[in-house]
C-alpha cells in the first residue's frame, strides 16, 4: 500500500481508539461490578484486528475467537450492540443470550467468536468452501490464538482447505501466551508459522503491532487467496496488555517484559506515523470521536431493556 | 410402491435431494468412489461429482465444523460419520456450535445440515464400532434426532431432515441396511417429530425406535399368541420427543415397556419412561419397564455381544413381568 489516504488512515486510527476504549471501558464496568460474567481483552491487539480488517472488503468474511470484541469492531459491527451485550441487555448483538465470547453480525460478514478454543478454524474452512461451491470472489479470514494452534481442529481444518485450496487466510495472533502456559512451553519451534510447510501453505511471520504490516501482508495474502492459489498461514507477533481474562494478574509473566511491550502499542505505532500526514488537531479529533462512541454505546447500553425470557424455548429452532 | 432396502432407501433419498436443490452437498470420509464404509452412497460420486459427493480425511470434528460454516452460507450439507462411535470426536462442533448458534445469533443464522450414521452393534465389531449413543444427543436443546426402523421412513424421514432448516442427527442401524420394506413411488416425506403406531392393542405398549422396534414387534406377535393385544410404537425421532402419541397409547393401556439398544443407566428410556411417569402415573396399572442394552461396552464375541444386548426376548419377558401386576 502506497498511496495512503489521509483521512482513510484516521479513520482506521479512530477504529484502534474505538477497540481500546471499549476494552478500558469493560474493565472499569467489571471492576466496580456493573457488569457480570467474564472477558477477554484484546488491549495491545489493535493492530491485528483492524489491519487485517483493512485489508479486506465488506462481502470478505472473518471468524473470531474468545478475544473477539476487537474483531468484530475491525469488521464494522457496532460498538453499541456489542456494549449493550455486554450489559446483557435485549438490544445486544445476541440479545443478551452470547455474551462477551458469542456474537455473529451476518450482514457484515462476522461469522462470529467463540468460546471454543480452535471452533473457529472448521467454521471458516467450511464459510470458504461454500464461497468456492458458490463461485464467488469473496475470501475468509480466520482470527485465532497461539493455544489454538494446538488443537486438532487447527491442523484438520489447514489440512482441508489445502487439499482443497480454499480461500481462508488462517491468521494467528500470537501473543506469546496461551492464557498462563508462555510459547515456549507449548511448542517444540520458534514460530506458528512454521506449520505451514506441513500443509504445503505459504506462511509468514509478521510485526501484529503494526498496522501497515498486518494490512500489506494480509492484502497480499487476499490477493493470493481470491485468485485460487489456497490458503496461507499468517502469523502476527503481539501481546496482550493485560491477563487472559478478567481475573488474570498475570503473575506468569515479568513487569519488565510487559514494560518492553508496551513501547511497541500499535495505537501509539500508528500515532508516530500519523503525525507525519496528519494535522494535531486533525488526530486529537479522532481521538475525541472514538472517546464519544464509547460513550454513546455506553449510555445506549444503560438504556436498553433487558432480554425478555419469553419465548426463550421456543427459539432453539427455526420453526 | 416397491420394496426396496433400508439402505437403498438412504441412497435414493440422497440422489433425489441431490438432484431437487442444489445446496444440498455430501462430505464425509470414503463417501464418493468407495461408497463410504457401509456404501450407502455408491455411485452418486459418478452422477453428482467430486464437488457435490466429497471425500474427507479422517477428521471428524472438523468436518462437522466445515458444514456448520458452509451451512452459515446457505448450504444444506449432509454429512456422514463413519461410524456413530465416531461422532464423539465430532461433539464439539454439534454441541458447541450447531445447537447453539441459532440460540445465540438469532434469525440471521439457519443450519440446514444433516450428520448421518450408524450406530448399534450385533454385527460383531466390537466395543468402539457398536455403539447406539443416541441418549448423548437428547439432553442437548439444538439438535434434532430421528432413528428410523423401516426403508419406509428411512427415506421419508432423510428428506424431512434435508429440507429441515436445523441441524439434525439421522441415526442410521447398521442391521437395518439390508432389511426390506415398501416405499411409495415419487416423492414423499415423513415428519421429523411424530411417532408411529405399527400396531394397535389394548393390554400393554411396546415402545421403541430403530432396530429394536422389530424386536418389539416379534415379542408383540409373541404375545399375541396368548391372546395378549400389543400397542407397539415406532418412536422414530427422539427430538422432539412425540409424547401425545405415547401419551395416548400408555392411558389406553396402563402397562408399557420401553426397549432400546443404548445402555441402561441414563438412556432414552429412562427419558421417555419418566416422562410417562410424570404425566400419567395415575394411569398406570405396572411399572415402567426399560429393556436396554446392559452397562458394560459392546464385546465383540458373538456370545458376549448376545448377552449384553437386548432382543426381543427380554421384551417378552418385560411384558410378561409387568402383566402380572394387579
Amino acid at each position: 500500500m502506497s498511496n495512503d489516504d489521509g483521512l482513510e488512515l484516521l479513520s482506521f486510527y479512530r477504529r484502534m481508539l474505538l477497540i481500546r476504549e471499549f476494552e478500558q471501558r469493560l474493565d472499569r464496568f467489571f471492576a466496580d461490578g456493573r457488569i457480570h460474567g467474564t472477558t477477554h481483552s484484546c488491549t495491545g491487539q489493535e493492530a491485528t484486528a483492524v489491519g487485517a480488517c483493512a485489508a479486506l472488503s465488506a462481502s470478505d468474511y472473518v471468524t473470531s475467537n474468545h478475544r473477539g470484541h476487537g474483531h468484530f469492531i475491525a469488521k464494522g459491527g457496532d460498538p453499541k450492540r456489542l456494549m449493550a451485550e455486554l450489559f446483557g441487555k435485549a438490544t445486544g448483538v445476541s440479545g443478551g443470550r452470547g455474551g462477551s465470547q458469542h456474537v455473529a453480525d451476518l450482514s457484515i460478514g462476522f461469522l462470529g467468536s467463540n468460546g471454543i478454543t480452535g471452533g473457529g478454524l472448521p467454521i471458516a474452512t467450511g464459510a470458504a468452501l461454500a464461497i468456492k461451491i458458490q463461485k464467488r470472489d469473496s475470501v475468509v479470514l480466520c482470527f485465532f490464538g497461539d493455544g489454538a494452534a494446538n488443537q486438532g481442529t487447527f491442523h484438520e481444518s489447514v489440512n482441508m482447505a489445502a487439499i482443497w485450496k480454499l480461500p481462508v487466510i488462517f491468521f494467528c495472533e500470537n501473543n506469546l501466551y496461551a492464557m498462563s502456559t508462555p510459547f515456549a512451553c507449548n511448542f517444540p519451534i520458534q514460530n506458528v508459522c512454521v506449520r505451514a510447510a506441513g500443509y504445503a501453505m505459504a506462511g509468514e511471520v509478521i510485526d501484529g503491532n503494526d498496522f501497515f504490516a498486518v494490512r500489506d501482508a494480509v492484502s497480499a495474502a487476499a490477493g493470493r487467496v481470491r485468485a485460487g492459489n489456497g490458503p496461507c498461514l499468517i502469523e502476527a507477533l503481539t501481546y496482550r496488555h493485560c491477563g487472559h481474562s478478567k481475573s488474570d494478574g498475570c503473575e506468569y509473566r515479568t513487569r519488565d517484559e510487559e514494560a518492553a511491550w508496551r513501547l511497541n502499542d500499535p495505537i501509539a505505532n500508528m500515532k508516530r506515523r500519523l503525525l507525519q500526514t496528519a494535522a494535531p488537531a486533525e488526530i486529537e479529533q479522532a481521538e475525541r470521536e472514538a472517546a464519544g462512541m464509547i460513550d454513546e454505546a455506553v449510555a445506549f447500553a444503560l438504556q436498553s431493556p433487558p432480554p425478555d425470557t419469553a419465548g426463550l424455548e421456543d427459539s432453539i429452532w427455526v420453526s | 410402491m416397491a420394496e426396496i432396502f433400508y439402505s437403498q432407501a438412504i441412497r435414493d433419498a440422497l440422489r433425489e435431494e441431490l438432484l431437487r436443490d442444489e445446496r444440498v452437498f455430501l462430505l464425509g470420509e470414503d463417501i464418493a468412489g468407495y461408497g463410504g464404509a457401509f456404501r450407502i452412497t455408491r455411485g452418486l460420486v459418478e452422477e453428482f461429482g467430486p464437488e457435490r459427493i466429497r471425500n474427507t480425511p479422517i477428521s471428524e470434528n472438523s468436518i462437522v465444523g466445515v458444514g456448520v460454516g458452509a451451512a452459515m452460507l446457505g448450504l444444506r450439507p449432509v454429512i456422514e460419520i463413519m461410524f456413530m462411535d465416531f461422532i464423539t470426536l465430532a461433539i464439539d462442533q454439534l454441541f458447541n456450535h450447531a445447537a447453539k448458534f441459532r440460540f445465540m445469533f438469532g434469525e440471521q443464522v439457519r443450519l440446514p445440515m444433516v450428520i448421518r450414521t450408524p450406530g448399534g452393534g450385533r454385527r460383531g465389531y466390537g466395543p468402539t464400532h457398536s455403539q447406539s449413543l443416541e441418549t448423548l444427543f437428547i439432553s442437548m436443546p439444538g439438535i434434532k434426532i430421528v432413528a428410523p426402523a423401516t426403508p419406509h421412513d428411512a427415506k421419508g424421514l432423510l428428506k424431512s431432515a434435508i429440507r429441515d432448516d436445523n441441524p439434525v442427527l439421522f441415526v442410521e442401524n447398521k442391521t437395518l441396511y439390508g432389511m426390506r420394506g415398501e416405499v411409495p413411488d415419487g416423492d414423499y416425506t415423513v415428519p421429523i417429530g411424530k411417532a408411529s403406531v405399527l400396531r394397535e392393542g389394548r393390554d400393554i405398549t411396546l415402545i421403541s425406535y430403530s432396530q429394536m422396534v422389530h424386536e418389539c414387534i416379534k415379542a408383540a406377535d409373541a404375545l399375541a399368541a396368548d391372546g395378549v393385544f400389543a400397542e407397539v410404537i415406532d418412536v422414530r425421532s427422539l427430538n422432539p420427543l412425540d409424547m401425545d402419541t405415547l401419551c395416548e397409547s400408555v392411558q389406553k393401556t396402563g402397562r408399557v415397556v420401553i426397549a432400546e439398544e443404548g445402555h441402561r443407566t441414563g438412556g432414552v428410556s429412562a427419558e421417555i419412561g419418566f416422562r410417562l411417569f410424570e404425566s400419567l402415573h395415575y394411569y398406570l396399572d405396572a411399572p415402567i419397564k426399560r429393556v436396554a442394552a446392559k452397562d458394560v461396552p459392546v464385546p465383540a464375541a458373538p456370545v458376549l455381544e448376545k448377552y449384553v444386548l437386548p432382543d426381543w426376548t427380554n421384551v417378552l419377558q418385560a411384558a410378561h413381568e409387568i402383566l402380572a401386576e394387579n
